[in-house]
């Protein structure tokens, strides 16, 4: 099929119509794509840059890229200390979230015990309520129990935080699980726990992973609570750790946008390999209202 | 036999108790704990607190114009952020739905900013604003227009919608990726139906996609006001809520109330009428789209 027919010299105008449709759709989508993008070229290019180029040069490619800005941010900023806190704080709450959260969701979906309904309920009614504030008495709560500025004190709320949205997307997928499996061993002598931990656990795996990424997410980019938490440097993560080399250096613009890509990298590593589960993650998080 | 039932519940329990724990201990005992702090004077600091019934609150509704000013403010980005940024986020996923050649690489980019904190994307924004040297500015002088030319987060005029505009670039992909699933969950003979009745694509979005998108339109928007409501991070990065107040919003007056002077009782005060009309405007939005389905 094409636009023009020799033939019979006729011009295929529903064609013409579909093909300018389409030619317009990308422009736009094109454009809108450059200005998600053109913002984080445009720090990445301007942690090449020196201190004294970075004012008046506005290439987008360097010329001679100052990749020791990365080494100096890296070693001198405290960069490398913030990166290696941020790494102990997601890995920690991410696997906290998952064994305690599908703990909870094999017991909601399969075994039985009393008061079981009202717990869920309670559990998963926090999602709905919005209760900004609650930080303060959050707070007040770390502080007697001595956690203020500590890492068991970040870590522990950021693990109750990914609780309620793990145990409803956990339960959901227990739920629609073929039970003869579980049955059939825990005839052969199986406890309740091997069950879960051998069986259930791994075929959740798809759900994990979704869980996983959604959490890797959140806690990355934590702020507010790192900022009433965490006082001393090396306890700091990078986003604080960002706030803090900024207040200190405010004009460092190549080292601040060196410090922002070594924040970006991993994230948008672990967005490019698993996009496909973020996107699923995002709409089945919406979906839970 | 009624003692092994019993340990068997019991052993059911051990599956449910550290979820339960920290739950009880990091979310229902801060929740109703704040309710308390906010009929007292609490400092945060000295060992006893006075009740003092409602006065936080008289003080808040009477006697407190910048909490309103800042609610005001959060009302405004979010205001902005449902009409342009869902807009967009609508209209782009309507493209997207049409069979169109590269459609997952465009939705991979526009979900590119929703992943990033918005301690990151502040930062970066701040450096394209900036007075002196931000890109923003230069490009201005290029086409010739140098006197528009400001220190864009200082001024006054254009700080709040600046850090607007910061608020949508970064969620507008999110909510883009959300009304294309819902688009992409509408059987396509609907649309086949209505075309081989000759309906145009105008009288086609009004009469099925539309109704049918209400439930997802609904939860979109609701999510783009509780979030834009309680924006913070993306503030804390570029203005801090200067200059003046001009871009306070709720969240960054109770942690300046709480941290800067101390009134814990006070900011939880803040912190609970907060959360009443956040979920006040939840409920009326559920009711009015429940409405509007019947209709």
């Amino acid at each position: 099929m094409s636009v023009f027919n020799p033939a019979s010299g006729e011009v295929n105008y529903e064609r013409v119509k579909k093909m300018t449709v389409s030619f317009f759709s990308h422009c736009f989508l094109i454009s809108v794509s450059a200005t998600c993008l053109f913002p984080l070229w445009w720090a990445f290019a301007s942690s090449l840059k020196t201190q004294q180029t970075v004012f008046n040069d506005l290439s987008l490619f360097p010329k001679v890229p100052q990749w020791e800005n990365y080494l100096f941010a890296w070693t001198k900023a405290n960069f490398s200390l913030y990166f290696l806190n941020s790494l102990i704080y997601t890995v920690t709450v991410v696997i906290g979230v998952i064994v305690i959260a599908s703990m909870a969701a094999y017991a909601f979906s399969r075994l039985e015990f009393p008061g079981k309904n009202a717990l869920f309920l309670i559990l998963i009614s926090t999602m709905m309520i919005p209760i900004p504030g609650s930080f303060i008495a959050l707070y007040v709560l770390l502080n007697k129990l001595h956690l203020v500025d500590t890492r068991l004190g970040y870590i522990l709320p950021q693990i109750n935080g990914g609780l309620a949205l793990g145990i409803f997307l956990l339960k959901t997928f227990f739920d629609d699980l073929p039970k003869e499996l579980e049955d059939s061993a825990r005839i052969d002598g199986c406890g309740r726990f091997r069950v879960y931990w051998h069986i259930a656990l791994p075929l959740a795996r798809p759900a994990l992973a979704v869980l996983a990424i959604f959490n890797i997410l959140a806690v990355w980019n934590e702020y507010l609570l790192a900022m009433l938490v965490l006082s001393r440097k090396e306890l700091m993560p990078l986003q604080r750790g960002l706030m803090v080399f900024q207040g200190a250096h405010i004009t460092q613009y190549p080292l601040l946008m060196a410090g922002i890509v070594i924040t970006i990298l991993p994230v948008l590593v672990v967005y490019l390999l698993l996009q496909k589960h973020i996107i699923k993650g995002i709409t089945a998080g919406a979906v839970k209202g | 036999m009624n003692l092994q039932k019993a340990r068997n519940v019991l052993g059911n329990y051990v599956f449910v108790i550290p979820a339960a724990l920290l739950f009880f201990t990091f979310s229902l005992y801060p929740f109703f704990k704040v309710f308390q702090l906010s009929i007292t004077n609490w400092d945060g600091i000295s060992p006893n607190m006075n009740y003092i019934g409602l006065a936080n609150f008289k003080d808040l509704f009477f006697d407190n114009p910048t909490f309103w000013l800042s609610m005001k403010n959060a009302f405004y980005v979010t205001f902005l952020a449902l009409a342009i940024q869902n807009l967009l986020a609508l209209f782009l996923a309507l493209i997207c739905d049409r069979d169109i050649r590269g459609g997952n690489v465009y939705r991979v980019i526009f979900y590119l900013p929703p992943v990033l904190s918005g301690i990151v994307v502040g930062l970066i924004w701040n450096w394209i604003y900036d007075g002196n040297y931000g890109l923003l500015n230069h490009f201005l002088s290029f086409i010739g227009l140098g006197d528009l030319s400001r220190a864009w987060l200082s001024d006054s005029k254009t700080a709040l919608i600046c850090v607007a505009i910061i608020h949508m670039w970064k969620g507008f992909g999110w909510g883009f990726v959300i009304l294309l699933a819902g688009l992409q969950s509408i059987p396509r003979d609907l649309y086949e139906a209505a075309r081989v009745d000759g309906a145009n694509s105008w009288v086609v979005f009004k009469n099925i996609t539309a109704p049918l998108m209400i439930p997802v339109f609904v939860l979109v928007s609701i999510l783009t006001i509780l979030g834009t409501m309680q924006i913070f991070d993306i503030i804390i990065a570029t203005t801090g809520g200067g200059p003046g107040y001009h871009t306070e919003v709720p969240i960054t007056r109770i942690v300046s109330t709480m941290i800067g002077s101390s009134k814990f009782g006070y900011a939880c005060a803040m912190g609970v009428t907060f959360g009443l009309i956040l979920l006040a405007i939840s409920m009326v939005q559920i009711r009015v789209s429940k409405a509007m389905r019947q209709v």
